[in-house]
């Protein structure tokens, strides 16, 4: 039932996309949501669509997994495009009652904002999906080392995110255990007004924060005992270096940026 | 009034890259009054097949008939099984959550809807069945010791005054004398109340002592099912799928091999002892 929650999910496969740095993958998302709101024109959709269908296919996940993050956003999607369908004034208008009405520029940003935000989830599920957490924050906390010299402490906050995401599985699993558990008890999820509903999810929470905050003792303590001190002087088993497939990556990414940046100057055609 | 498995297959995850397949075709029948051992490695389907007794995981494929009744019929009523079949999970201190012992062991008979007096009732006769100590009825659960909260959380359990009490592990992270006295206890429990009780482990000896019939698992299979002592002469091949038959029927083979003529079915100590004083013309 809960399991069936897919965000941060990892997909494990042999790809380019997989092996790549986990800092190019960072970098690469950040100016690919850049693109997304630069491109103007049909040219630059093209070009980011190619893009991105590029990208999904070296990454061997199936398209449907990747679709499977959109679900969770259909309800955003839905209200976006209809306040912008319904409430935007244009030029030619096809349709008006009150403050309601449909017009050219209407639908024009509606279907804008969509694919916007379509492009936006797929682009970043695609990077949780090929990079582990563990990767993720190594590449975050390389990747904001300078700020270091400014007093952040950047390795605190890498620790405490990879434990944060490291636990949110097990987390899930414990309140699937629970409900079974109180479940056969009698207890009731599903029927009630909102009181009642609040009211049933005590048997659920306390144990979970019981459990939760037994877990971060344990966790606390075994690592003291094998003499955590914090990031400095820590070397790390596996160091992230940059190779060859990173580089090109880089330059990929950046010539992407610029392609789209250029299309919006010259070819603003169409939207 | 039976328990019948038919052909129950389960899925984890069914359509993800994570799809498991937790049970195939598993087949079974449990009388009642009996009391059931299931045991298998780690992994073996254990769990996920005695959540199929009280419709808490729904099988991908399969019936499960309880007192001759197909609980996936649409009028079933699942709510209505689980007060007939309870169900203490593994580790189940960990889902104790009121603010005294009794208050917890409330919480079953009041989801029964039962009155005030009824539920109380049920909960002190709950706690005594497990021994609990009377004194510490009114403390908070969560600084009792491990086996403690493990007896609060089985009369939470048996407050509800199933037919049927399925228990996952119940003496997993216990200590030799913890785990003697949580068997006993359900051992006297059946004698007592007459209720049918399951009980998974992964341990032989654990199994071997109290049960009546034993189900033993290995990769989501049924593989064998019987009497421990007929169960217990496979004990070559239960020891390639990683389980091992109790110590005891080890020391029946090599005295047989070395020329004593002992009962080779002996399972538990007690008969052991018997066996081998007979050998030995005492
Ligand atoms: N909630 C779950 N989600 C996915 N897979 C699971 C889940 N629970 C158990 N499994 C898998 O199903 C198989 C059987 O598990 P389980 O029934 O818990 O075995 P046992 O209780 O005998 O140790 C194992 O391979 C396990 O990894
Ligand atoms: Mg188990």
């Amino acid at each position: 039932m809960i399991r069936d929650i897919t965000i941060g999910q990892y997909y494990p496969a042999n790809s380019i996309v997989h092996k790549l740095d986990p800092r190019v993958k960072l970098f690469a998302t950040l100016l690919y949501i850049i693109a997304l709101f630069v491109y103007k024109g049909l040219a630059g959709f093209i070009l980011i669509t190619g893009f991105l269908i590029l990208a999904v296919k070296m990454s061997k996940v199936p398209l449907k997994f990747i679709l499977k993050g959109l679900k969770a956003i259909v309800v955003l999607l839905v209200i976006t495009a209809s306040f912008n369908l319904l409430l935007t004034p244009g030029e030619v208008t096809f349709f008006k009652w009150g403050v309601f009405q449909v017009s050219d520029t209407g639908i024009r940003t509606a279907v804008m904002m969509m694919i916007r935000l379509i492009y936006l989830i797929i682009g970043t599920s695609l990077m949780t999906l090929t990079t582990t957490p563990n990767q993720l924050t190594d590449g975050l906390e390389k990747s904001l080392s300078p700020l270091n010299r400014i007093n952040v402490p950047v390795h605190a906050i890498a620790m405490m995110m990879s434990i944060a995401l490291r636990f949110i599985p097990i987390l899930i699993e414990e309140t699937d255990k629970i409900m079974k558990a109180q479940m056969a008890r009698g207890a009731d999820f599903d029927h009630g007004n909102i009181i009642q509903k609040a009211k049933a999810m005590v048997p659920i929470l306390v144990p979970l924060f019981v459990s939760a905050f037994r877990r971060a003792d344990d966790l606390a303590m075994a690592m003291e005992a094998r003499c955590y001190n914090g990031g400095t002087g820590r070397t790390k088993m596996k160091p992230l270096k940059y190779t060859a497939s990173d580089r090109v990556a880089y330059l990929v990414i950046i010539g992407f940026l610029a392609a789209v940046i250029l299309l919006r100057i010259f070819v603003p055609y169409f939207g | 009034m039976s328990i019948i498995v038919d052909k129950v297959s389960y899925c984890y995850s069914e359509d993800s890259a994570y799809k498991v397949q937790a049970l195939k075709e598993v087949s079974l029948t449990i009388e009642d009054g009996e009391f059931i051992g299931i045991i298998g490695h780690t992994g073996s389907g254990k769990s996920t097949l005695i959540q199929h007794l009280n419709g808490l995981l729904k099988a991908t494929s399969g019936h499960i008939y309880y007192n001759g009744q197909d609980i996936y019929d649409e009028d079933y009523n699942l709510k209505d099984l689980r007060n007939k079949v309870g169900m203490v999970f593994q580790y189940p201190e960990h889902q104790l959550f009121e603010t005294t012992n009794f208050e917890d062991v409330c919480f079953g008979p009041k989801n029964q809807g039962l009155d005030k007096k009824e539920i109380e009732l049920r909960a002190f006769e709950a706690l005594r069945n497990v021994h609990f100590p009377e004194e510490l009825f009114y403390q908070p659960p969560f600084d009792l010791s491990g086996g403690q909260k493990r007896r609060v959380a089985i009369a939470g359990v048996l407050a509800m005054h199933p037919e049927v009490l399925i228990l996952d592990e119940p003496t997993a992270g216990l200590d030799p004398a913890g785990r003697d006295e949580i068997l006993g206890l359900l051992a006297q429990m059946k004698r007592e109340l007459g209720i049918t009780i399951i009980l998974v482990s992964h341990s032989m000896e654990d199994v071997a002592e109290y049960v009546d019939r034993l189900f033993v698992m290995n990769g989501g299979e049924l593989m064998y099912e019987g009497a421990p002592k007929d169960v217990f002469r496979h004990y070559k091949e239960l020891e390639e799928v990683g389980l091992a038959a109790p110590q005891v029927t080890y020391l029946m083979h090599e005295l047989k091999e070395k020329g004593l003529n002992v009962d080779l079915d002996a399972t538990t100590v007690d008969e052991a002892k018997q066996t081998i004083l007979a050998a030995l013309g005492r």
